[in-house]
């Protein structure tokens, strides 16, 4: 019964896109559906934590189908935890949806695409199988090019063309490297691969397949030099949209990265370490200056995306436990941090009519609520103490200085600094400046009740400050996660029960 | 035959991607598909190429006689082209739209959303 928890978080969604369809004529029953499916999916996700906790890891063999003859479905604590967190977003985001979606998206199955989202991202995290990992890749791709370009504007049609093209040519990139790797070793199940791989003399043959995949999940998760997509796509649509677009899509791609460099690549990660350190290095860098040159809120926050992804492909180029460790803890945190900061950009459009930082200003008299919601989340991405981000960068910084890598760690915390900057900049302009008088911005007519969009920002902003007061729990559970990510072995006996032992 | 379709595997990436440089949005959806398509060939091409030998398993046999062709890279690729088929449909919709949008179909025209 415990193996079936693992498919709750993907069966469930998919529930909800065939209640909500067959919904289709009733928007109440679009926003009732949408916001009850994803607490659903969030609620089976904690159990799958629960169940994953308990017993290391959970496999399905769907289809009655042994490894490696067909698709199996893995859930070790990494992959949990990211489904818990995910889902937790898909919750909160389908709340504030409630009052910025409007009828005219909700009419063009607005919820049903959202839940295809959901499905598409738990699938990808759960799912133990190369070519099953593209189908899922795909799921989740169909679903954000029609949230993305849905509302018809010219900014989404153009930065959803933009988006679209080069994820289509990072899915040819890692369809070409699937093929190549079954060319070679005969399977597509990620633990046979690992096993096929580790038993190889050497293993410098996958070389050329392990590249088209870095390509393309490094383009996915928008690192150094394949990020150029983000920025300019990510501020284009409704911020729930983007929110969660931030929130989860990019983390995928950064799973994805290292659920081919800790189980299937082990062999080879030493050729390609170098190579990750640099472009994490360099993602984070580019990513910050960005930022820094930008005065517009949510083209800010994109940029962040990009540096941050930086931290977190770092914890994996050290490839210590406390590294890894630190690069999961520092995913929860981003996730929840950037979801939020999102969110609370769509606040200032909904009070102001625009988050351009030239055109904003005085939000902190006129809605000292929102800048304390604001200035929780910012400073803990900027990394200020006690909150969450803290932690992140500090756990992350110390693992590079527990492998002595000055120039990684010199970079991580000048790019702290230029965070902390720009989040500054963001916090001057939009709520301690005078409203800017000149600028005349039509304010939207608001959508729903406002508060539908305050409460999931008050409840992600008090679990940073939860994450950061008393986060040991999660960061002892990012530590499990790690040891098992540092353990191949244990992956592929869980999938595969009668191969032998992996010669170390 | 597999050194005849690795070249033409070449030479439909190298096709994709200069079409995928051109200047014309149309010719960038041109290039996506012929990418695409040289991504499907080397998945098919993957398991080896086997002329006439399917793996059918005669009556009363319980293993098809080998040599016989893989039959796994056939099923993914069919999956690949129908994905492929569908989100190539959506990208031409799409790229009518911001045609109409932007009214150029010059990709430097498309630089309102960028930094």
């Amino acid at each position: 019964m415990n193996a079936y928890a693992l498919l709750f978080p993907i069966l469930i969604p998919l529930l909800g896109v065939v209640t909500l369809l067959l919904g289709a004529r009733s928007l109440q029953v679009q926003r009732i559906g949408g916001v009850v499916f994803a607490a659903l999916t969030f609620a089976a996700s904690l159990y799958l934590v629960f169940v994953v906790d308990q017993a290391d890891y959970v496999v399905i063999q769907l289809g009655g189908w042994e490894a490696p003859f067909g698709i199996s479905m893995v859930a070790d604590r990494f992959s949990a935890v990211m489904v818990a967190v995910s889902s937790f977003m898909g919750i909160a985001v389908a709340v504030y949806a409630l009052s910025e979606i409007d009828d005219t998206r909700l009419r063009k199955f607005f919820f049903p695409l959202y839940l295809v989202l959901i499905f598409g991202v738990n699938g990808a995290f759960l799912t133990g199988d190369l070519f099953n990992l593209y189908v899922w890749f795909e799921v989740m791709l169909i679903a954000s090019f029609v949230l993305m370009s849905m509302g018809g504007e010219k900014g989404e049609l153009e930065g959803g063309l933009k988006y679209v093209c080069l994820n289509l040519l990072s899915s040819m990139m890692f369809l070409a490297g699937a093929g190549i790797l079954y060319g070679k070793t005969g399977t597509l199940n990620m633990a046979d691969i690992a096993y096929q791989l580790a038993m190889a003399e050497n293993a410098d043959w996958a070389l050329s397949s392990s590249m088209l995949l870095l390509v393309s999940f490094g383009l996915k998760a928008g690192m150094f030099p394949f990020f150029f997509w983000l920025p300019a796509s990510y501020h284009t649509p409704p911020s729930a949209v983007s929110a969660v677009f931030a929130g989860l899509l990019t983390k995928v791609g950064v799973y994805a990265l290292f659920r081919s460099y800790t189980l299937m690549f082990v062999p080879l990660f030493p050729h390609v370490q170098e190579i990750i350190l640099w472009l994490a290095i360099l993602t984070m860098i580019t990513g910050v200056l960005g930022a820094a040159s930008h005065f517009d809120m949510r083209r800010i926050l994109s940029f962040h995306i990009v540096s941050q992804i930086g931290y977190m492909v770092l914890g994996l180029a050290f490839m210590t436990p406390l590294a890894l460790a630190a690069a999961i803890f520092y995913l929860v945190h981003h996730i929840i941090v950037k979801t939020n900061l999102f969110l609370v950009s769509g606040v200032v459009i909904r009070l102001k009519g625009s988050c351009d930082l030239a055109k904003v200003g005085g939000l902190c008299k006129s809605a000292p609520w929102l800048a304390l919601l604001f200035f929780i989340p910012a400073f803990s991405l900027g990394g200020i103490p006690p909150l969450s981000g803290f932690w992140a960068k500090f756990a992350v910084v110390k693992a590079g200085i527990g492998i002595e890598s000055w120039g990684a760690v010199t970079a991580a915390l000048l790019v702290g600094v230029l965070t902390l900057y720009s989040m500054t900049k963001i916090w001057a302009e939009a709520f301690w400046k005078q409203q800017p008088d000149a600028v005349a911005v039509e304010v939207p007519k608001p959508v729903g009740h406002l508060a539908w969009m305050v409460i999931p920002i008050a409840v992600l902003s008090i679990s940073t400050i939860v994450i950061g007061l008393f986060g040991e729990p999660l960061f002892a559970f990012s530590e499990r996660a790690a040891a098992q990510l540092l353990d191949p072995q244990g992956y592929i006996s869980a999938v595969l029960p009668t191969v032998a032992e992996v010669s170390p | 035959m597999e050194p005849l379709i690795a070249l033409l595997i070449g030479i439909l990436f190298a096709a994709g991607i200069y079409s995928l440089l051109r200047r014309s949005i149309v010719k960038l959806v041109i290039g996506i598909v012929l990418i695409s398509q040289g991504a499907n060939l080397l998945v098919f091409t993957s398991g080896g190429l086997l002329a006439g030998r399917p793996a059918l398993v005669k009556a009363g046999a319980t293993a098809p006689p080998a040599p016989f062709g893989d039959p796994l890279p056939q099923a993914m690729v069919l999956t690949a082209i129908v994905i492929g088929f569908g989100l190539t449909a959506f990208l031409l919709a799409l790229v009518c739209r911001a045609h109409e949008a932007v009214g150029d179909d010059d990709i430097n025209a498309f630089d309102n959303t960028d930094t």
